[in-house]
């Protein structure tokens, strides 16, 4: 049973995260809890609106990549914070989720980095154990 | 970070050469201009692997270079010039990056430190009130999806038109502040919707604007020619890109870069290099839509200008007008522009990928404004915040050797974690204080990210390239303020 979710890992000009996971639901789901972690402290965001989310790619690299910026999107237009993210379904070109989160509040949330984009470069998914773990470069 | 370990030659001090046949597939060989010192501290990262993979783009001409302030990007390192012959090379949104037409504008005044340092509080205060910084920072103005469709078809005339400066700014801005390709049909709804709300913002991160102070005069002939005449003379500095529209743009372009790379059976190391051919639709494409972010860009440090000269005017009491307040230059240093270059005895057109590098024409180019002729293009350096920055000039060697280009800023050597490891964002405010530099930003923690200590010394820099002589000092200035997102 993987334990571990994601951690940072340096990159010189921007930061990458490996996100880990039992199966690729949860990889994906570890690496957007990731990037927020990098935009906001996540534990101060609360679960009041929920959001759809349907992407489609071509690969499952390029479709981690597109749900990432997806809610990067989300962030930088909606200006959603998300904290959950409930994989409803995967293959290896498609996904659809619903993210739980709220609108920021300059308030209350603390907004550290901002995320231009998740990029292609170092992209990796590959097994670990019994689960999986993903790598992805954001640049900030 | 791993050590990279390939094979690299000397050719003098400040010429290194990765060799062609250092990777099968590499269609060039690798050029970096730095001292010894400072390939090692480059070798310490990946930086130069991404100068090889480079190498691989088709039509790629001449080298794959990397100017003294290269670091590790993505794709393309950062500090890569590649150009790229127009009908058999390809086009690469990597090798431009995700802050399209990132970019320095400067401006003089006719004001000097004595004047400026007692009001500076007030300044900086105004200045930080009167410019929207920050995440997520909304413009004052509200563009509608059409009024988006015209700003990013006119670039900096729009601005002009709409009361932010006078064409006297659009003669000294690169391009004119206006790529004609931009074809706002070809942008998608979001990233339309993107760029609606941050029109006019200078956002966070590395991106600021500085009250800097002339502190050197290397070229006298050349400073006059950019109303820059004596030391403790005050200037702005202004440095941000196209914000979450030009990051759309590009996370649009890989999208379709990633399947045309099938579809033309172009074989990478990296697929961040992803790209495709400039005559293809796909390339065709990703350049007019390219052209729309640089655009929206200049818009962004037309109206930043504008409002810079609103707030000297008010805490000053005279008109910018009388402040002297006249636009310098304006360089783009994530780009990728039609040019045409001597190649091999040859004047060919090629489209030069400039990611964190300057273009640096010669005196007496075509394509620098008319007060500029004898010096040549203005070329802005920005060191890091603590520091000092450099005004250079364009030279016939950069013509000759880089394509017309030469290096963009200090370049990075320590991660932005590394940094708030090593000190706190409280630290560097004081040492910002000790050196009498006044600070103003939204995020004292993300302080830490942009100390002095997380940049290599942007002296160090120039010096190279100005042995190497891609570019020529002009003038050297310190900050005296920092507005920071």
């Amino acid at each position: 049973m993987t334990v571990k979710t994601f951690k940072v890992i340096d990159h010189t000009a921007d930061v990458g995260i490996i996100a880990y996971g039992n199966n690729i639901k949860e990889v994906f789901s570890h690496a957007a809890l990731a990037l927020f972690s990098l935009i906001t402290k996540t534990t101060d965001i609360e679960v009041q609106i929920q959001h759809d989310v349907a992407i489609t790619s071509t690969n499952v690299e390029s479709l981690l990549v597109e749900w990432l910026n997806e809610l990067i999107y989300l962030f930088d237009v909606e200006h959603l914070l998300l904290c959950r993210f409930d994989i409803k379904a995967i293959s290896d070109t498609q996904l659809t989720a619903t993210c739980y989160g709220e609108t920021i509040d300059i308030l209350k949330h603390r907004i550290k980095t901002g995320v231009k984009a998740a990029t292609y470069h170092m992209l990796q998914i590959e097994r670990d154990g019994h689960g999986y773990k993903a790598q992805v470069i954001f640049d900030i | 970070m791993t050590q990279w370990h390939g094979q690299i030659v000397k050719i003098d001090d400040f010429h290194w050469k990765i060799p062609q046949d250092y990777k099968s597939g590499m269609r060039v060989p690798g050029l970096i201009y730095a001292t010894e010192e400072m390939l090692e501290a480059i070798r310490r990262e990946q930086a130069l692997e991404q100068v090889v993979n480079v190498a691989f783009l088709p039509g790629i001409l001449k080298f794959s270079f990397a100017m003294p302030d290269i670091h590790w990007g993505y794709g393309f390192p950062i500090g890569g010039v590649a150009a790229m012959d127009a009908t058999s090379g390809v086009i690469s949104p990597g090798g431009v990056g995700y802050d399209i037409n990132c970019g320095i504008r400067l401006l003089r005044t006719n004001l000097v430190e004595s004047e400026v340092r007692p009001k500076i509080q007030q300044l900086v205060d105004e200045l930080f009130r009167n410019i929207p910084s920050g995440l997520g920072s909304e413009g004052k103005m509200k563009v509608s999806s059409s009024e988006m469709e015209k700003l990013v078809a006119e670039g900096s005339r729009w601005a002009i038109k709409h009361g932010f400066g006078s064409n006297e700014d659009l003669d000294v801005t690169e391009e004119r502040g206006c790529m004609t390709e931009a074809n706002p049909d070809k942008l998608s709804e979001r990233a339309i919707k993107r760029g609606m709300s941050q029109a006019g913002t200078l956002g966070s991160g590395n991106h600021f604007l500085e009250v800097q102070m002339v502190r050197e005069i290397f070229d006298p002939q050349a400073a006059s020619a950019m109303g820059i005449n004596q030391i403790g003379q005050i200037l702005v500095l202004i440095h941000t890109g196209s914000r979450g529209f030009g990051h759309q743009v590009c996370t649009d372009a890989l999208r379709v870069m990633e399947r045309a790379v099938l579809n033309y059976d172009i074989k990478l190391p990296d697929r961040q290099l992803a790209c495709a051919p400039i005559e293809s639709r796909e390339g065709k494409d990703y350049l007019e839509t390219m052209a729309c972010a640089a655009n929206y860009a200049w818009v962004n440090r037309q109206c930043i200008t504008h409002w810079t000269r609103e707030s000297f005017s008010r805490v000053f009491g005279k008109s910018h007008d009388k402040l002297g307040m006249k636009q310098v230059y304006d360089v783009a240093h994530n780009i990728a522009k039609a040019e045409y270059h001597l190649v091999e005895g040859k004047r060919i057109k090629v489209y030069v990928h400039r990611k964190g590098a300057t273009r640096a024409f010669p005196p007496g180019h075509k394509d620098i404004p008319q007060r500029y002729q004898k010096i040549g293009q203005p070329v802005l350096i920005p060191g890091d915040m603590g520091r000092c920055s450099f005004i250079a000039v364009g030279t016939q060697k950069a013509m000759e050797e880089s394509f017309g280009s030469t290096c963009h800023g200090a370049g990075r050597i320590l991660s932005r974690s590394a940094a708030k490891r090593s000190l706190t964002g409280r630290e560097v405010l004081r040492a910002l204080h000790e050196r009498n530099i006044t600070i103003k930003t939204g995020s004292i923690s993300s302080l830490a990210e942009e100390a002095s200590q997380a940049y290599r010394d942007v002296a160090k820099v120039i010096d190279v390239a100005q042995q190497v002589g891609i570019s020529k000092k002009v003038a050297l200035t310190i900050p005296v303020a920092v507005i920071k997102g």
